[in-house]
Formats: structure tokens, C-alpha cells, sequence
């Protein structure tokens, strides 16, 4: 039953982004923006190039601002997260499937940023590093749609919301922010991290994958019965 | 001497802002406290 | 049409059990600024600095104790029916003190740093967890800030509190590592290598108990406060609702 609710979630918010086509031509431009600006700002192409990694990420941490915003802005309109709520519709169903759309959406974000920073920063992957990217790539969208979800339902629909967000959010989504961008900085061919470190950031990622796809999916569904 | 500044000013700030937190606190308290009856008061 | 009677003397958030702990806290502080300042020696190796210590340290013992509570009181309200409001109201005080001495923290340590170190900061990993679970707390402070019913106050920022137990052991076990690839940062020890004997030991014990006795003070006070915050909201809403009910009797 809550695979059924969550798939059906997911298509949901996710036809709901493929009709707008918001993501495409709104938040990549300003993503891919964003990544020439940072060269434009720090005017330097070595130094631009080692932090390239980072800046992807950093980059994929504001655009996700966005996204999560108006993900739950679409369920706030006309009430839609009300009616929601009176079908009964279970949290943790809610929680998996607005977050495996929103994960699907920053991997697609993440995947043109790199490709970004290949053609902007001349960054080089290797294609024995192509698993440790497309590793991280997932893990990292994984990390930063689940805690969006969640912090996003907990602030959905009050009056705070579009300034406390991004407050509640950055120190979660430093983990991911620092795992990410060392284990990206090592596919992108970096000298001071090795493999094995490498994947040991990879290894905390699904650490902290883990532990709030289990914290969303227990408490989202208390968080919106608080709202009642 | 910047040495004895310094310490001068962390022992300013930690026990100012302590008793500036205690006098907002306590004023609150007082004024609150004339707006309710006692009986409502679970502390009392 | 209802009133708010205004007794003529009414008493305030003091009990004997407050007044006890807020003089127990003013002496011990007096102390511990006499002694640190004026009867400890200066340390060999970080001369007059470590008088900063004598109220840096504490503070952040006592910003943890109160992280702590928080999460505690939070879980407490959560999972419980009877008193959940109280708990939250506990939870919301000692975060607020949380971040008061928290503060103070690393306003101290960063100018202990700049004596002892030359700079006012360092990406060490317990600073920079602090610094992180400084803006968690005010984070924490604002959603309580948000308009609601306290019970949904009270379940918001609960399960933010939860979420922030969950999240700074991650975040510093993300720094532990990140700094661990930046070797030259580990020559300088935060801790400072003191070696504290005799008053100085001492000194810093009393502060530790002073500033615990402080942040109970704090606490009880300010969670009273909110209660009476509360009960206004509903007394407020009580006296609406009579007089909505009034205007319905035909006169």
C-alpha cells in the first residue's frame, strides 16, 4: 500500500515538473549561471578548476533550495496537501515520494553541472573514476532530497517558511556538502585525496542517507498530523 | 597591552549578556505576572 | 463580558527553590571572577590567557547541558500525552539559554584563540561543530517563533530538536574526517595544553557549578514565563469566545 502511495506520489509531483518544465528551463539556466559566475568571481582558472568539485556541489545545494520551495508551494495551492490529509494518505508514503521526486530531479541538476564544470572548468574524468562519480552523484542527491523533504514539510505553510529553509537546511546538508564535493574532487582527478578516502566519504554519505530516510519516513507523517 | 583587553572584554561580554538575559527575563516575568491571578500560577 | 482580574499584589516567576540557585550562582561567580582574575597564576605556556578559560570553558559545558535538554524535553513532550506543553516549554527555555552561552562561547574562545594563536578562528573540528550547532539552535529558536497553536509548536520544533540530535554527530564526524586530510591544522590543540592543578583546577570547577546553577536559574524563569506566554494565548482566546457567546443572548 505505501508503495502504491509513494509511486503514485512520485509520478505526480513529477508530471507535475515535467508539464512546467521549471526545472529545465528555469532552475538549470540559473544553476549553470551560477557556475560561470563563480569563475567570473574568483578569476582564476587553476584555482578554478581544483575547485570545481566543491563548486558543483555548492551549486546544487542553492538550486535545491528552490526546488524544495516550490515542490511543497504545489502542495500548499488550492489545498492540495489538505485534501491529502483527509484521504488519509499515509506520511511515510508522502515522505518517500516527494522525495524520490525531488532526488530525481537534483541527480538530473547534478549530472548537467558536472557536465558544466567538464566544458567550463576543464575539469577531466577518467573513465576509472566514472563510478565514483555517478556513486556520489546518486548518494549526494539522495542526502540533500530526503533532508529537503523533510525540513521542507516542516516548515510548509507557515508564514517563515521561504527565509527559514535555507537556515534549517544548511547545517544539515553540510555532511553531504563536504562528503560530496572531497569524493567528486577525487573523480574530477584530484592529487590530495586518494581512493580509498575517497570512497570512505562515499561511505558516509550512505550513512547519512540512511539514517534520514528512516528519520523522514517515521516522522513526517507526526510532523503533518501537527498541522491539524 | 592587547592580552589584558582581551580578558577584560570576555569577562565583560559573558557576564553582561548573563545579566542582561537575567534583568529582560525577570521584567517580563513581573509584568506577566501582574496580568494573571496566582491561582493560575502552577509554579505557586 | 469577562475580565482579567488584577490582583493587587501578585507574585512573580520567584520561588524560595529560585532564589536559592540565583545566589549560589552570583557567589560562586563572584568567586570565580575574583580567583580567575585576580589569585590563579598565569600559565607557562599560555601566560594570561587561560584566565579567558575560567569562563570560556563552562560556558560551553553548560551550552552542551543545554543542548541536551532540549533534545531531552523534546523527546519527553513528544512521546508523552500528560504535561507535553510543559516539556516543550523546557525544551524552548534551555534553547534559548543554549544559545546565549553558546554564544559566549565562541565569542571567548575566538578571542582566547586570538591571544593564544594569533587568529580568531580555526577549522578545527570542535569549533566548527559548535559554530554549526550554534546556527542549528537559532534555527530551532525560529520555528518556534512561528505562528501556531503551542501544541503545534510544541510537535515542530520537537521533531526539529530530534532531527538536530541526529544531525550534529553526523556533521562533526564530517568535519573529524574533512580536517584529518589538513594535518598542519592539528598542530595547534584547542584544548591548549594546560595542565590545571590546584586553584586553577579548582577555579574552574566553581565555575562549572556557578554557571550549571545560572542556567537552572535561566531556565526555570524563562520556561515560567512561557507558561504564563501560554496561558495568555488561551485565556485570550477564552475571553473572545465569551463574548462572542454574550453578543448571542437576545438582550
Amino acid at each position: 500500500m505505501i508503495r502504491r502511495t509513494a509511486t503514485a506520489v512520485f509520478r505526480k509531483d513529477l508530471l507535475i515538473e515535467w508539464r512546467s518544465r521549471a526545472l529545465l528551463t528555469r532552475v538549470v539556466p540559473f544553476a549553470v549561471l551560477v557556475l560561470v559566475l563563480f569563475a567570473i568571481a574568483l578569476d582564476s582558472e587553476p584555482l578554478v578548476l581544483r575547485a570545481g568539485a566543491g563548486l558543483v556541489w555548492m551549486t546544487t545545494l542553492f538550486s535545491a533550495l528552490v526546488i524544495v520551495q516550490r515542490s511543497f508551494e504545489l502542495e500548499r495551492r488550492d489545498g492540495a496537501l489538505d485534501v491529502l490529509k483527509t484521504l488519509g494518505v499515509d506520511g511515510t508514503a508522502l515522505f518517500l515520494g516527494k522525495a524520490a521526486a525531488l532526488i530525481v530531479q537534483l541527480l538530473t541538476l547534478v549530472v548537467i553541472l558536472v557536465a558544466g564544470a567538464v566544458v567550463l572548468y576543464g575539469v577531466n574524468v577518467e573513465p576509472s573514476a566514472l563510478v565514483l562519480l555517478v556513486t556520489t552523484a546518486l548518494l549526494g542527491s539522495c542526502g540533500i532530497g530526503l533532508v529537503g523533504t523533510l525540513y521542507g514539510g516542516l516548515v510548509s505553510g507557515t508564514s517563515g517558511r521561504d527565509t527559514l529553509l535555507p537556515l534549517l537546511l544548511m547545517p544539515v546538508t553540510a555532511p553531504v556538502l563536504i562528503g560530496a564535493s572531497r569524493a567528486t574532487e577525487s573523480a574530477f582527478g584530484g592529487d590530495a585525496i586518494d581512493a580509498t578516502t575517497a570512497w570512505a566519504w562515499v561511505g558516509l554519505l550512505a550513512v547519512f542517507v540512511a539514517a534520514f530516510a528512516v528519520a523522514g519516513a517515521v516522522s513526517f507523517g507526526p510532523l503533518l498530523d501537527s498541522d491539524s | 597591552m592587547k592580552d589584558v583587553g582581551f580578558i577584560a572584554l570576555s569577562y565583560v561580554l559573558t557576564l553582561g549578556s548573563m545579566a542582561l538575559f537575567a534583568v529582560v527575563t525577570v521584567r517580563r516575568a513581573r509584568s506577566l505576572s501582574r496580568t494573571i491571578p496566582d491561582r493560575d500560577k502552577p509554579w505557586l | 463580558m469577562t475580565t482579567i482580574t488584577t490582583p493587587t499584589t501578585s507574585r512573580s516567576t520567584s520561588t524560595t527553590a529560585t532564589r536559592v540557585l540565583g545566589t549560589v550562582a552570583l557567589v560562586l561567580m563572584a568567586w570565580v571572577v575574583v580567583s580567575g582574575l585576580f589569585l590563579t597564576p598565569a600559565d607557562v605556556v599560555q601566560l594570561e590567557s587561560v584566565r579567558i578559560m575560567y569562563v570560556h570553558v563552562p560556558s560551553a559545558w553548560i551550552a552542551y547541558l543545554a543542548f541536551v535538554t532540549t533534545a531531552v524535553a523534546s523527546a519527553i513532550s513528544l512521546f508523552r500525552r500528560h504535561r507535553s506543553l510543559g516539556f516543550d516549554r523546557v525544551a524552548g527555555a534551555s534553547a534559548e539559554v543554549g544559545v546565549l552561552f553558546m554564544a559566549i562561547t565562541l565569542v571567548t574562545g575566538s578571542l582566547w584563540g586570538r591571544l593564544t594563536w594569533g587568529t580568531f578562528w580555526q577549522w578545527d573540528p570542535r569549533l566548527t561543530t559548535t559554530a554549526f550547532l550554534f546556527v542549528t539552535y537559532v534555527g530551532y529558536l525560529a520555528i518556534r517563533r512561528l505562528d501556531g497553536t503551542p501544541r503545534q509548536r510544541a510537535r515542530r520544533s520537537a521533531i526539529l530538536a530530534l532531527l538536530a540530535v541526529l544531525e550534529i554527530p553526523l556533521v562533526h564526524f564530517s568535519v573529524v574526517l574533512w580536517r584529518s586530510l589538513h594535518q598542519e591544522a592539528s598542530v595547534l590543540n584547542t584544548d591548549g595544553d594546560v595542565r590545571l592543578d590546584g586553584l586553577m583546577l579548582f577555579t574552574l570547577f566553581s565555575g562549572v557549578i556557578a554557571f550549571s546553577a545560572a542556567f537552572a536559574w535561566f531556565v526555570v524563569h524563562r520556561q515560567r514565563v512561557a507558561a504564563m506566554e501560554d496561558l495568555r494565548l488561551t485565556s485570550g482566546l477564552d475571553v473572545a469566545l465569551a463574548e462572542r457567546r454574550a453578543e448571542a443572548i437576545p438582550s
